[in-house]
C-alpha cells in the first residue's frame, strides 16, 4: 500500500483518506438524525405533555451535571489520545483511551440511574408524547455511546496486538471524530433540552 | 398454537391469495431444485452473491428492480381490473387497500430506488474512470440490505398479512387501533433495512466521486450523469435519516405503545405527515435527478452534439436539491395549517418548476440542429420530454394551495405523480438499460423489438393515466375500490384498464426481447456501439474486471468523443498490476441475520430477536478484526485480455 510519509499516520494512504472522509459525511447524516429528533422534541415539548408530567416537574440538576462533565472530559481525553497518537506514545495512547472509555462507562451508569428516576416519578416511554420523545432522544444518545464503548474496546485490543500502523491509527482517529461528536450531541441536549426545560 | 397463530393471515376469503402462496413455494423450489441440478450454487456463490464488483452488483439491483417491476405491476393490474367497471368485486375493500399500498412502496423503494442506484452502481465508476467504488465491501452490504428489505417486504402477504394504510402509512390509520395485523410493522422494518442499505450507498457514491475521478477530470468535467448522481447522494444523506426516525417512532408506537403518532395523551398523528414529507419530497427528486442524468447522457450521444448549458444543468439540479427539502408541506396543503404557511410553501413548490423548466430547454437545445438517431433509448428520451412537462404543469396546478383543495386525494393527483415518475424515472431507467446493456452484457438488444415495447409503453401510458385527470376533475377520490355507476367514471376507468394492461404487453416485450437478443443478437458489437461520448465507453464491451487496463488521463468534458474525434490521448502510461478487492459472503451473511432479526421483531419474537441481535454484534466484530487487503491482477493476465478485445492503447 502506497504511504505517504508527510502525512500523519491515519491519513497516510488513500483509502484511510477515503475512510476519513466516508466518515465525516456519515456524521453529516447523523446530526441530520439528531436534528430531526429535537425537532420532533421541541414540536412535543409543550404541545405533546397531555396528562404527564412537563420536563421541570421531572428534571434533577445533579445527575445531568454529573453526567455532562463525565461526557465533556471522556472529550478531552480522547483528544489526548490522539496526540499521544500523533507523538508515537502508545502506551499513553491506550491510557487515554482506557480513561475515555471508562468516562464513558461512567456517563452510562449515571444515564441509567436517571431512566429509573424519571420511571420512578411516572415518566416512561408510553406516558405522552413529551416523554417518549424525551426517553428516545437520550435513549439513542445513549445508545451511540454504548456502542463506542464496545469499539473503542475493539480499536484498543488491535492497537495492543498489532501496535499503531495505518490501519489501527485511521481507525483511532475516525473512532476520537465519533466521540467528539456524541459530545456535541449532548451538549445540545444540555442545553436545549434540560437547562431550557428547568428554567 | 397460540404462538403460531400469529404468522397466520387476516381472513381475506381469498382463493387469489392461497393460490399465490401455492405458486410463490413452487417457484421458490423450482430455483433451488433448478441452481442444484445444473450444479451452479458454486458459481453463484463465488461470481454473485459475493461479488464485490460495482458492476456485478449493479446489475444485481437492476434484476431485482425489474422483478419488483413485476410485482408492482401485477399489483397495477389488479386495481385497475377492480376499478375497471362499477361496483365491481374482484379485491375486496381490505384486500384494495393492502393491493394499493404494497404497489406504492414496491414500485418507489424497491422498484425504482434499487434501479437509479443500480444505474449509478454500474454507470458512475466507469463514467470518472474509476476501478470501483470508494468501500466496495460497503457496496455489498448496500445491496443486500435492500434486497432483506424487499423480501421482508414480500413475504409479508403470505406471513402475517400485507401492510394496508398506504405508501404515506398516514397515522391513525396506521396504529395499531385501525391496523391491528402486524402488516404496519413489516412496512416500518423493510423500509427501516432497506433505509440503512441507501444511506450507506449515498455516503459510498459522495466519497467515490469526491476522491476517485481519474487524473484531470475536474468537477466541471464530469459526465452529466454522474454529477446528477453527486447530488442525487447528497440528498440521499440529509433526507434519509429523517425516515429512519419517521419510522423507529412508528415501530415505538405500534410495537411498545408509545404515542407518538396517536390521538392521545400528546401524540400528534400530523408529525407522521410531515416527517414522512420532509423525507417523502426530496425522495422524489432522489428518483428523478438520475433520471434526468441519463437522459442527459442519451439526447447528447444521439443529438452527436455537446449537452447544452452544461453549467446550468449542473446549477439547476443544486438548486432542485435545496429547494426540494423545503415545499414538503405541499402534500397536506387541506390539513388547516393556516394561510400564510400554505402560501410559503406554494411558492417554493412552484419555484421548483423553474430550474426543472431548465432543463426542459437544455435538452430541447441539444437537440436542435443535431443528427439526431432514433435508436430506442433516444425515442424514450424524446417521449420523456412533452409527457414529463404535463406531469410538471399538473404539478404546479396542484401547487396552487387553495385550488389543491379541490385536487388534493383525488385522481387527479394519481395522474400528476404517475405522469412524472413513469415518462420521467421509468422511462429513463429502461433508456438507460438498453443504452448500457452492451457495456453490462456485450450484445445489444434488439431494436425492433424495443420499438414496439416502445410504443406500447407510451400509448399505454397515455391511455392509462389521462382519463384519470378527467375523472379526478369530476372528483374521483383515490384508493376507492369501487364507485357507483351514477358517478359516469365507468368509461374512463375501462379506458385507463386497457391502458395498464398495453403497459403490461410492453414491460413482458421487454422481457421477451432480452430472451430473443440473448439467443440471437450478434456478440462482436465493438467498443462503441452507439457512437456515444463520454468515458464509459472507453472500456470494452462487456467490461472486464478491472474496467481500465490503463488509468485514463481526461482533458474535456466529452473526454471519449474528443479522443476519438480530436485526437486527445486518453491512456498514457502502461498497464500495470491493478489492485482489486476480494470478495466476501460477510455482506449476504449480515443482511440475512438484519432480515432475521427484522422478522423476529414484526412479531414480537423477543427471544429471536435477541439471538439475531447477537448475531450482528458478532458481525460488526468479525468485520472489526478481519485484515483484507485485496489480491491484484497481474499485468500478464491484463494483457491477455485485452488482447482477446482487440488489443490496448
Ligand atoms: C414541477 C415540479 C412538481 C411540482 C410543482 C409538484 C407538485 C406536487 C404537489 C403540489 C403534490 C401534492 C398534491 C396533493 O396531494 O394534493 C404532489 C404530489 C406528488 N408528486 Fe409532485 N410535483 C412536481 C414534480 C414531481 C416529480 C418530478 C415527482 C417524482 C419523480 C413527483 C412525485 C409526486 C408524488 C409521488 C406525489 C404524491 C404521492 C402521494 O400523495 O401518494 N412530483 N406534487
Ligand atoms: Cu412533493
Amino acid at each position: 500500500m502506497k504511504q505517504d510519509s508527510n502525512l500523519p499516520l491515519e491519513y497516510s494512504t488513500e483509502t484511510n483518506e477515503m475512510n476519513i472522509l466516508g466518515f465525516w459525511i456519515f456524521l453529516g447524516a447523523e446530526i441530520m438524525l439528531f436534528a430531526t429528533l429535537f425537532t420532533t422534541y421541541f414540536v412535543y415539548v409543550d404541545r405533546g405533555v397531555g396528562s404527564g408530567p412537563a420536563g421541570s416537574e421531572i428534571f434533577e440538576i445533579t445527575p445531568v451535571l454529573i453526567e455532562t462533565i463525565l461526557l465533556l472530559t471522556s472529550s478531552f481525553t480522547i483528544g489526548l489520545a490522539v496526540h499521544a497518537m500523533r507523538i508515537n506514545r502508545v502506551k499513553a495512547m491506550i491510557g487515554f483511551m482506557i480513561v475515555t472509555l471508562l468516562l464513558g462507562a461512567a456517563f452510562i451508569s449515571v444515564e441509567v440511574y436517571e431512566f429509573i428516576h424519571y420511571y420512578h416519578v411516572g415518566a416512561t416511554l408510553q406516558t405522552s408524547g413529551f416523554t417518549a420523545i424525551l426517553l428516545t432522544t437520550l435513549g439513542t444518545h445513549g445508545a451511540h455511546v454504548t456502542l463506542g464503548l464496545f469499539w473503542g474496546i475493539m480499536i484498543i485490543i488491535q492497537i495492543c496486538r498489532n501496535g499503531l500502523n495505518a490501519r489501527t491509527a485511521n481507525k483511532s482517529f475516525i473512532f476520537s471524530l465519533y466521540w467528539h461528536f456524541l459530545d456535541v450531541m449532548w451538549i445540545f441536549i444540555f442545553s436545549f433540552i434540560y437547562l431550557k426545560g428547568m428554567m | 398454537m397460540d404462538f403460531l397463530d400469529r404468522f397466520s393471515i387476516p381472513p381475506h376469503d381469498d382463493p387469489m391469495l392461497y393460490a399465490s402462496i401455492v405458486a410463490i413455494g413452487l417457484v421458490s423450489i423450482a430455483i433451488v431444485a433448478g441452481v442444484t441440478y445444473f450444479k451452479k450454487w458454486g458459481y453463484l456463490w463465488n461470481e454473485w452473491l459475493t461479488t464485490v464488483d460495482h458492476k456485478r452488483i449493479g446489475i444485481m439491483y437492476i434484476i431485482s428492480a425489474l422483478l419488483m417491476l413485476f410485482r408492482g405491476g401485477a399489483d397495477a393490474v389488479m386495481m385497475r381490473l377492480q376499478t375497471a367497471v362499477p361496483e365491481n368485486s374482484f379485491l375486496n375493500a381490505q384486500h384494495y387497500n393492502e393491493v394499493f399500498t404494497t404497489h406504492g412502496v414496491v414500485m418507489i423503494i424497491f422498484m425504482a430506488m434499487a434501479f437509479i442506484i443500480g444505474m449509478m452502481n454500474f454507470v458512475v465508476p466507469l463514467q470518472i474512470g474509476a476501478r470501483d467504488v470508494a468501500f466496495p465491501r460497503l457496496n455489498a452490504l448496500s445491496f443486500w440490505l435492500y434486497f432483506a428489505g424487499a423480501m421482508l417486504f414480500n413475504i409479508s402477504f403470505v406471513v402475517g398479512g400485507s401492510p394496508d394504510a398506504g405508501w404515506t402509512n398516514y397515522y391513525p390509520l396506521a396504529g395499531t387501533e385501525f391496523s391491528e395485523h402486524v402488516g404496519v410493522n413489516y412496512y416500518n422494518w423493510a423500509l427501516q433495512i432497506s433505509g440503512t442499505g441507501t444511506l450507506m450507498t449515498g455516503i459510498n457514491f459522495i466519497v467515490t466521486i469526491m476522491k476517485m475521478r481519474a487524473p484531470g477530470m475536474k468537477l466541471m468535467k464530469m459526465p452529466m450523469f454522474t454529477w446528477s448522481a453527486l447530488i442525487t447522494n447528497l440528498i440521499i444523506v440529509f433526507a434519509f435519516p429523517v425516515l429512519t426516525i419517521a419510522l423507529l417512532l412508528g415501530t415505538f408506537d405500534r410495537q411498545f405503545f408509545t404515542n407518538f403518532f396517536t390521538t392521545t395523551d400528546g401524540g400528534m398523528d400530523m408529525m407522521w405527515a410531515n416527517l414522512f414529507w420532509i423525507w417523502g419530497h426530496p425522495e422524489v427528486y432522489i428518483l428523478i435527478l438520475p433520471a434526468f442524468g441519463i437522459y442527459s447522457q442519451i439526447i447528447a450521444t444521439f443529438s452527436e452534439r455537446n449537452l447544452y448549458g452544461y453549467k446550468s444543468m449542473v446549477a439547476s439540479m443544486v438548486i432542485i436539491s435545496l429547494l426540494s427539502f423545503l415545499v414538503w408541506v405541499h402534500h397536506f396543503f387541506t390539513m388547516g395549517q393556516g394561510a400564510v404557511t400554505n402560501s410559503i410553501f406554494s411558492i417554493t413548490t412552484m419555484a421548483i418548476a423553474v430550474p426543472t423548466g431548465i432543463k426542459i430547454f437544455n435538452w430541447l437545445l441539444t437537440m436542435w440542429k443535431g443528427k439526431i438517431r432514433f435508436t430506442t433509448p433516444m425515442m424514450y428520451s424524446v417521449a420523456f420530454i412533452p409527457l414529463f412537462t404535463i406531469g410538471g404543469v399538473t404539478g404546479v396546478m396542484l401547487a396552487m394551495a387553495s385550488a389543491d383543495y379541490q385536487y388534493h386525494n383525488t385522481m387527479f393527483l394519481v395522474a400528476h405523480f404517475h405522469n412524472v415518475i413513469i415518462p420521467g424515472v421509468v422511462f429513463a431507467m429502461i433508456a438507460g438499460l438498453i443504452y448500457y446493456w452492451p457495456k453490462m452484457f456485450g450484445f445489444m438488444l434488439n431494436e425492433r423489438i424495443g420499438k414496439y415495447a416502445f410504443w406500447n409503453i407510451v400509448i399505454g401510458f397515455c391511455l392509462a393515466f389521462f382519463p384519470m385527470y378527467i375523472t379526478g376533475l369530476n372528483g374521483q377520490a383515490r384508493r376507492m375500490y369501487t364507485y357507483s355507476e351514477a358517478t359516469g367514471f365507468g368509461p374512463l376507468s375501462m379506458l385507463s384498464f386497457i391502458g395498464a394492461l398495453l403497459l403490461a404487453v410492453g414491460f413482458v416485450l421487454i422481457v421477451y426481447n432480452v430472451y430473443y437478443s440473448f439467443r440471437y443478437a450478434p456478440r462482436n458489437v465493438g467498443d462503441d456501439p452507439w457512437n456515444a461520448r463520454s468515458l464509459e465507453w472507453a472500456t470494452h464491451n462487456p467490461v472486464p474486471e478491472y474496467n481500465f487496463a490503463i488509468t485514463p488521463t481526461v482533458q474535456s468534458e466529452e473526454a471519449f468523443w474528443d479522443y476519438k474525434k480530436n485526437g486527445y490521448k486518453l491512456f498514457n502510461g502502461e498497464i500495470k498490476d491493478i489492485h482489486m478487492p476480494n470478495n466476501s459472503g460477510w455482506s449476504i451473511i449480515f443482511a440475512g441475520i438484519f432480515f432475521v432479526f427484522a422478522f423476529f421483531f414484526v412479531f414480537h419474537v423477543w427471544a429471536g430477536v435477541i439471538i439475531a441481535f447477537l448475531g450482528i454484534i458478532g458481525c460488526m466484530i468479525y468485520r472489526s478484526f478481519e485484515k483484507d487487503d485485496g489480491h491484484h491482477i497481474h499485468k500478464e493476465e491484463i494483457e491477455e485480455t485485452e488482447k482477446k478485445f482487440g488489443g490496448a492503447e
